[in-house]
């Protein structure tokens, strides 16, 4: 408006924020966000619109129509699906005019005109928005006679969820969630008009790794969790909010049980975590909690058969192995490893024991199949900074299987093109397909593989638009971690700026490294404990939630050491192939049985509650270092939990503001800092050797299930694994001479195993791809963890 | 093997060309294998999906949703008898039985020599030619109980041929217009008569 130009211009008394809108919502002025959806404005401003469909994690689609609210803009009330209208300037909402509630009555009694209102033997009944919903806003009388749908229930759809079609109202949360969010767009709507019902494809069923979320979110109790059917009524059941520590994302969870018995977690909606999303491993891992094969009293080795004792005699008989130890060759005879899946509080407790009480250097709890503890110092990058960063560069394993939400939070910001997510890989992973460029490598040629990229000018220019943030992890347990190292300071001395986030898999690994259980001066990290276990120098060995045989990625160093190690003590949950060797088992606190903190990949800080009373006998990790602590002479001061919390914010650097009053006051969880002390991390010499061309590159990596001890002691997910074979690119089997399903021989430098073979794309060629630790053949046997990497041939039987 | 044929999956590949996303041919998809096969069968919809980059039961979704694409096995002749509004006031009832009874089946079925199948249809948009049915999807108008005997029995008899094709063969829609018929850009100075394409729909 040029013409109106003139030496005086009017100046605004209030800055107008373009972002916001003015609207009118049932009489009352509001200020909303400029392309807010009406129904979130609503409740930003305490009023509850009615809702199925609705959700505020995926797209509006207005298929309820029970948000329909009259809406004036300008043309006069009109009645809209409120879920699919943004707020417009000087909008009228009115929620509770006489027509918004006859249409919402009506609507309900459509939704309930087929829903069989079998609510006293349904699983949702009490917690289900159907029920609630058509007390507060229906019509409480139906005017329909007419005979329901029918439908055979429940089917199961996966081998975790089932599914009733007669109390479905075909709302598209789970159609949805499976395609939107998870990807796995397993189960669509089929048919139509009255006879629409979701259903798998025959033979084909929902076997998403994030199958669960589909319950959490169904708005009835037409998709119920195998684990939980008929467990309990909502209204019996105790909650408390918590984290998930089975991998490092540390979903935030509520804990729901019963008669002192976890019935199942649900995800809770964290803005810079989970987003409300879990993987079904940590979903319905909790069974193995109350399993039979827990060990519930401590136990002696005597006359080579473990023998129940009191908790007195077992810390006595430990402290006089430690001391044993100890007067025998020298606190460095003594070794700790592991304390990665416990609290803060656990890993602390344990490392004043380790350090100050017995003085051993030759602590660490990563398990050789980790990261190199030095990349903490690097400047680390958040979950959300991740999620938005313009450039998301993978030098990790496959994240669906290790990582899942982390997964789900890098796929969803390359499905919404906030970024462009470039991979390093060593073998086709979930986010290959979302990926901006896929690169894949062969194990040890990764820093030609990132030159070669970095000559990309595609790619060099993608990374010169800075944010660039690296996710590392081990993409491969059979190789050393040096050619990755390499490729990562490659690429950050490329894209200077540049944060990382690393891809540690263990629940609190990086919670564990920064409190202290970590080499001291001149200290050995676990392969160097093994070595020198198998070498005879390590007197007593002490497993912290430790099982090396399972976890270790070269499992005949792992036997010699535990073999080597004269005598050797076990903090465990379970007799695991390591544990069941000791000669003391002190029986631990499982995760819902203990108080206290965790640390996820990001640093961040977040509490992890005590929901029932621990099984048998057990004790925390904390209480137990405390107990042997006093068995060795020492006091470590700790009566309760609370203390260690605090000691850690006293002495930790970085953990200066993690108390246990800012962990109360913030539902997130506090970021904790950089560690400050320098920790020297020698990576292992020496580059790839050429590929005689008859052999294959190793590659192993982990899938979700496999055999670890939570997955295997929880009956409804102990049989998903897929079992152990050797996977080859289809045109390398042809070379190989072999096909799909024949046994084969695979004989590395080290052993010969004999397993199926499986024809699959996704390995690149000249590789052979094994998964870890599934039921058959180990291949953890094949691995040399010395050698920069380990190829193997393979040979028909 | 129900899965498409090697021919069909060569015209299957040059469909998925002409669109800027694969799974929007799905539905042309969905009709080659039904003019394959007669019906849509699940290892078709599994090869769809591979093709399309869909997952099986999104295309199953979308195959479900219309009612003219078949998941079970139909006869020859998919006979759909209109039995909406302006057909039912005019003997479209009548009709019905009579077709059952002449085919021996009753509608939903389909007779044992797997020649007929017998349908109640919704509104076929010939009001005015009331009663009205389709056999495979062509019209026929005015239907008496005489007409349509006669009708059935030329049908069975190969009669009609050359103008109603086997079921699944959903209208003679070209794939792509063959060279010979003289299309593509022409200068309209050029132009002297009607398209070849033009008068093919004519009866001669």
């Amino acid at each position: 408006m040029t013409d109106t130009k003139s030496g005086t211009e009017p100046e605004a008394a209030v800055p107008v924020d373009p972002n916001v809108v003015s609207v009118t919502l049932n009489g009352r002025a509001i200020e909303a966000q400029k392309g807010e959806l009406v129904i979130a404005a609503a409740q930003r401003h305490g009023v509850y619109i009615p809702r199925f469909c609705y959700h505020e994690r995926m797209s509006s689609v207005g298929m309820c129509r029970m948000c329909i609210c009259e809406v004036d803009t300008g043309r006069g009330p009109q009645l809209t699906p409120t879920c699919m209208v943004a707020v417009a300037p000087n909008m009228v909402i009115d929620t509770e005019s006489e027509m918004t509630k006859n249409v919402q009555q009506g609507i309900l009694e459509l939704l309930l005109a087929n829903h069989p209102l079998d609510c006293p033997v349904c699983d949702k009944g009490g917690e289900c928005p159907l029920q609630d919903q058509a007390f507060s806003h229906g019509p409480g009388e139906s005017r329909y006679i007419e005979e329901k749908r029918h439908f055979e229930k429940p089917i199961p759809i996966s081998d975790l969820v089932y599914l009733d079609r007669e109390r479905c109202i075909l709302c598209d949360r789970c159609t949805r969630f499976a395609d939107e969010v998870a990807g796995d767009a397993l189960i669509s709507f089929t048919s139509r008009g009255n006879e629409t019902h979701i259903t798998t494809f025959p033979d084909e069923p929902f076997s998403s790794y994030f199958s669960g979320n589909t319950v959490q979110i169904c708005p009835v109790g037409a998709l119920t969790a195998k684990p939980y059917r008929f467990k309990a009524r909502p209204w019996d059941l105790a909650q408390q909010e918590s984290t998930c520590t089975t991998c490092s994302v540390g979903c935030r969870i509520v804990i729901d049980s019963s008669r002192d018995e976890v019935l199942r977690y649900m995800g809770v909606d964290s803005e810079p975590v989970n987003h409300g999303w879990l993987c079904d491993r940590g979903r319905f891992n909790f069974e193995s909690t109350k399993s039979a094969d827990r060990v519930l009293q401590p136990l002696v080795r005597e006359h080579d058969e473990l023998h129940e004792v009191s908790w007195n005699e077992a810390l006595a008989a430990a402290a006089s192995i430690i001391e044993e130890a100890k007067a025998a060759g020298g606190a460095a005879g003594v070794a700790v490893i592991g304390g990665a899946r416990g609290t803060n509080e656990d890993a602390y407790a344990w490392a004043r024991l380790a350090h100050e009480v017995i003085g051993t250097p030759n602590v660490y709890s990563q398990m050789g199949d980790g990261l190199p503890a030095d990349l903490l110092r690097l400047d680390r990058a958040t979950i959300d900074e991740t999620a938005s960063a313009t450039t998301i560069v993978l030098l990790a394993p496959d994240l669906k299987e290790e990582l899942p939400v982390l997964y789900l939070r890098l796929r969803e910001a390359a499905e919404k093109k906030r970024s462009r997510i470039i991979e390093f890989t060593p073998k086709q992973t979930g986010l290959t397909r979302h990926a901006w460029r896929s690169i894949s490598y062969e194990p040890g040629s990764q820093v030609a593989a990132v030159n070669e990229a970095l000559a990309d000018a595609e790619i060099a220019a993608q990374l010169a638009k800075g944010d660039v943030v690296v996710v590392f992890g081990r993409a491969n347990l059979a190789e050393t971690i040096t050619a990755s190292v390499q490729a990562l300071h490659r690429l950050l001395a490329a894209a200077p700026g540049t944060k990382l986030l690393p891809a540690f898999r263990r629940g609190n690994s990086v919670g564990a490294l920064q409190v202290g259980l970590r080499p001291g001066a001149g200290g050995l990290d676990t392969r160097g404990v093994l070595q020198a276990a198998a070498d005879g120098k390590i007197d007593c060995l002490v497993l912290v939630g430790a099982d090396p045989l399972a976890d270790f990625p070269d499992t005949e160093l792992a036997r010699r050491g535990l073999a080597g190690a004269r005598r050797t003590i076990a903090v465990d949950t379970f007799l695991t192939g390591s544990s069941a060797r000791a000669d003391v088992v002190l029986p631990a606190c499982a995760f819902g049985e203990k108080d206290g903190t965790t640390t996820n990949l990001e640093g961040r800080v977040s509490n992890v509650v005590r929901q029932v009373s621990p099984a048998g006998n057990t004790r925390p990790d904390w209480m137990i270092a405390s107990g042997l602590a006093t068995a060795l002479g020492s006091d470590l001061g700790y009566a309760n939990v609370g203390e260690i919390t605090l000691d850690i914010a006293i002495n930790v650097p970085g953990f200066d503001h993690v108390t246990s009053a800012a962990l109360a006051a913030s539902a997130d969880g506090v970021l904790s800092g950089t560690p400050t002390a320098i920790w020297p991390v020698t990576l292992l010499e020496g580059t790839a050797p050429e590929r005689n061309s008859y052999d294959l590159r190793l590659v192993i990596s982990r899938t979700l299930y496999d055999q670890a001890v939570g997955t295997a002691t929880s009956p409804s997910l102990a049989h998903l694994p897929r079992g152990s074979a050797v996977h080859l690119h289809p045109l390398d089997l042809a070379r190989v001479g072999t096909a799909d399903g024949v046994e084969v021989k695979v004989r590395s430098a080290r052993a010969t195993i004999v397993l199926p073979v499986v024809a699959d794309a996704s390995v690149v060629r000249g590789t052979a791809w094994l998964p870890w630790n599934n039921p058959g053949p180990n291949p953890g046997e094949l691995i040399d963890c010395f050698a920069a990497v380990n190829d193997v041939r393979i040979e028909n039987l | 093997m129900s899965r498409l044929n090697d021919a069909n999956e060569v015209l299957a590949k040059e469909i998925i060309g002409r669109y800027p996303k694969a799974r929007s041919a799905t539905i042309p998809l969905l009709h080659v294998a039904q003019q394959q096969n007669g019906y849509i069968t699940n290892e078709a919809i599994a090869h769809i999906a591979e093709l399309v980059g869909a997952t099986s039961a999104e295309v199953l979704g979308t195959c479900t949703f219309y009612e003219m694409f078949k998941m079970q096995p139909v006869g020859k002749y998919l006979i759909n008898i209109c039995t909406t509004m302006s057909c039912a006031l005019l003997g479209a009832e009548q009709l019905v039985q009579h077709a059952e009874q002449h085919l021996g089946i009753k509608a939903g079925g389909t007779t044992p020599d797997g020649l007929f199948t017998l349908e109640r249809a919704e509104c076929q948009a010939a009001c005015t030619e009331a009663p009205c049915l389709q056999a495979n999807y062509r019209y026929r108008y005015r239907v008496t109980p005489a007409q349509l005997d006669q009708f059935l029995d030329d049908l069975a008899d190969g009669r009609l041929d050359a103008e109603i094709p086997p079921h699944g063969v959903v209208a003679r829609v070209r794939q792509s217009i063959p060279v010979d018929r003289g299309v593509g850009a022409v200068a309209p100075d050029e132009v002297h008569e009607a398209p070849a394409w033009m008068s093919l729909g004519e009866k001669s």
